[in-house]
């Protein structure tokens, strides 16, 4: 790794002790960008977090955080809760991810970490995320009385509903939001780089077939497209420069005329342009 | 005449039981949200038997400004000022955490002077930060002074702040490759001068008031003491975890950019209450000091940020020549740079504690998840059982011992 991330120690090993550890339970191990991250069920979940953290080896005391994030393209099980641990001894980081909806409760670890209380809370609070076993599953950072889980993908930035004092009424009233602007959502994403979306006039630009496609005609059938044009205009005539319709020249003098007067001017001697 | 006597002294008949017989209820007060010992906006819900705290419910959220949310819908480097605006007495230490995920995803090298400079300023900021904490811990418990005079050192860190990167506060000096500017060879010039006059006359002279004065012991040995055990249950990190006795420092165990290089002590407590978690931060003051001395007398000359242009924007006078330059900077300024899929976990060793920040990037210009893990969040919620049996009065001291900053808790 050239980026100076912080430096803990090797993960060589780790998934083969978690492997031999968890057998079963475990769905899929993963080391991507220097990190383990451990893909287990939810029914397994806490009896994978006291593996993790008793067995001789692993020992990841310290539960750091709890993070959920939304993946609403997968469909079934849209929501996956990730725990990163933090062993002290071996000096190790790794991560448990869990996938669940907005109806199936994840296992609470609050009965090994009760810090884990109001990481699940928080989670709750912005997924919708139940926990079985979490005693105090209230919101946590949102408004009091406030509806909806704000870090799901379909919640709007701007939310639903806005607060302010209200003179007239001298308290705080809750009103739906009107926004003064649209919204303003900039697509930066570059067309020449896989943008997926179709621009009005992207049809004519279409080609018949797959780009690279080889072409249907023979190759005694191919024709060039002014093929008909360039058979047509074959020389007749010899080009010479001996009259200027040969040589394009104009006339010697431009046009000996003289103009009509302008009636609407006035000549003035001396100053003045329209002299 | 006896009746009267016995009154006085508290002597009551069973039969006929007085007031003080009878069985009180707890009675619960409202802390907060607007006082200025909860150091925010912190609403505690406190239980009080009589003058003893039974159970403290604290309430968070009231500064919730959906930063996360907010920067799902920004490029990586739009994201970047908000992390000033989390932890708003440490602002740079926040910005580290992020550029370090940005880069780890990127695998991006960064010019070893970029690196020296951002070990600098984050241990300026940690003087920073615990100038602010330590003074105001201290007037929680009643002492005026040495808070004026680490307001004096505070300012001092912000001018510096100022000179290198134009903001007093919200510096967004960090930059997902290196640093923005580099700074002046008189700033650096100036930070030496401070460091060995300034910084350890001012310094010296207020914890001098407080770390051995009586009162001040007082109010805080033996305050919320914490076991080891209890700090790893309860995910401590940072001055907190130390001054339980565990010499857990992210900068020595896990060293980011030239940590590894420098040379500097943890200092760890004996006993885990207020005064340890206090004591704790005053040493760290002094070895931040060292630190930075070691990056002013190592640091190289070089680039100041990665020569990557599909990352890092070319500078002004570059663009006036080049127009590969120009294409690059009107490029990063729109659309940004793609970070390539995945998800990294980062933590570094803020003032307060470990910052972390789990990054997942869908290989867009945009982050897909960006959670921050405050330091704040485990600390707070440990509140409850460190007041329990503790006057009503030692709540700030408490409070104060923790550091707590709400535009990082409540995010």
């Amino acid at each position: 790794m050239r980026a100076p991330a912080p430096a803990y120690a090797v993960n060589d090993g780790v998934i083969d002790a978690a492997t031999a550890t968890l057998g079963g339970k475990l769905d899929l191990a993963t080391e991507l960008v220097g990190e383990v991250a451990l893909h287990v069920a939810r029914d397994s979940l806490v009896e994978t977090m006291i593996a993790l953290r008793d067995t001789p080896g692993l020992e990841y005391q310290q539960l750091m955080e709890i993070a959920g994030v939304d993946y609403p393209d997968r469909g079934v099980e849209r929501f996956e809760v990730v725990y990163c641990l933090l062993s002290l001894t071996r000096n190790h980081r790794i991560r448990v991810h869990v996938r669940t909806d907005d109806t199936l409760p994840v296992p609470s670890v609050t009965g090994i970490w009760p810090v884990a209380g109001w990481l699940e809370r928080e989670v709750y609070d912005m997924y919708g995320v139940l926990f079985s076993g979490n005693g105090d599953l209230r919101r946590i950072l949102t408004d009091y009385g406030f509806r909806g889980h704000p870090q799901r993908k379909d919640f709007p930035l701007s939310g639903y509903v806005e607060m302010r004092y209200s003179e007239e009424a001298k308290r705080v009233v809750y009103e739906p939001v009107r926004l003064a602007q649209d919204f303003r959502n900039f697509d930066f994403m570059s067309p020449w780089e896989g943008a997926e979306y179709i621009l009005p006039g992207d049809e004519k630009a279409k080609l018949p077939e797959e780009k690279g496609a080889p072409t249907p005609l023979k190759a005694d059938e191919i024709q060039k497209a002014d093929a008909a044009q360039s058979a047509k205009a074959t020389p007749t005539e010899v080009k010479t420069t001996e009259s200027p319709a040969q040589t394009g020249a104009g006339k010697a003098e431009p046009d000996a005329t003289p103009k009509p007067k302008n009636p609407d001017v006035t000549p003035t001697p001396g100053k003045g342009q329209n002299l | 005449m006896s009746d009267y006597l016995e009154k006085l002294e508290g002597v009551t008949d069973a039969a006929d039981p007085t007031l003080a017989d009878i069985d009180i209820q707890n009675y619960t007060i409202n802390f907060g949200p607007q006082h200025p010992a909860a150091h925010g906006v912190l609403r505690l819900v406190l239980e009080l038997d009589g003058e003893i705290i039974e159970r403290v419910d604290p309430h968070v959220g009231l500064l919730h400004r959906g930063t996360e949310k907010l920067i799902e819908y920004k490029t990586y480097m739009q994201a970047l000022p908000y992390f000033d605006r989390l932890d708003y007495c440490s602002p740079m230490a926040m910005e580290h955490t992020y550029v370090l995920a940005v880069e780890k995803l990127l695998d991006l090298e960064v010019p070893i002077r970029a690196q020296y400079l951002r070990v600098l300023f984050a241990e300026l900021t940690r003087i920073s930060n615990h100038m602010l904490n330590l003074g105001s811990h201290v007037m929680d418990v009643g002492a005026m002074t040495p808070n004026l005079w680490l307001f004096e050192i505070r300012e001092d860190c912000m001018n510096f702040y100022e000179r290198a990167s134009g903001a007093r506060m919200h510096a967004a000096y960090f930059r997902p490759g290196g640093v923005h500017e580099d700074v002046p060879l008189k700033l650096l010039a100036d930070i030496g001068e401070w460091l060995d006059t300034r910084l350890p006359r001012l310094f010296e002279d207020a914890i001098s008031l407080v770390a051995d004065n009586r009162i001040f012991k007082q109010r805080n040995v033996d305050i919320a003491t914490v076991s080891r055990d209890d700090a790893i249950k309860w995910g401590f990190s940072g001055p907190m975890i130390r001054g339980s006795g565990i010499a857990w420092d992210l900068r020595k165990s896990q060293p980011y950019d030239v940590y590894a290089k420098m040379d500097f002590e943890v200092p760890v407590g004996t006993r885990g209450d207020c005064y340890d978690r206090f004591m704790v931060r005053v040493e760290e003051v002094r070895q931040s000091a060292r630190i930075m001395r070691q990056c002013l007398s190592e640091m190289p000359d070089g680039p100041i940020a990665s020569l990557d242009r599909k990352v890092v924007p070319p500078k002004r006078g570059e663009m006036k020549r080049s127009m590969e330059a120009l294409i690059h900077h009107f490029k990063l300024y729109t659309e940004g740079f793609h970070v390539p899929a995945g998800d990294v976990y980062v933590a570094t060793e803020s003032p307060k504690g470990e910052f972390g920040v789990y990054l997942v990037a869908d290989g867009s210009n945009k982050p897909y998840r960006c959670k921050i893990r405050p330091t704040a969040f485990s600390h707070l919620q440990a509140a409850d059982f460190m007041s329990k049996g503790h006057m009503l009065a030692d709540t700030t001291a408490i409070l104060g011992a923790m550091d707590i900053v709400f535009g990082e808790c409540d995010r």
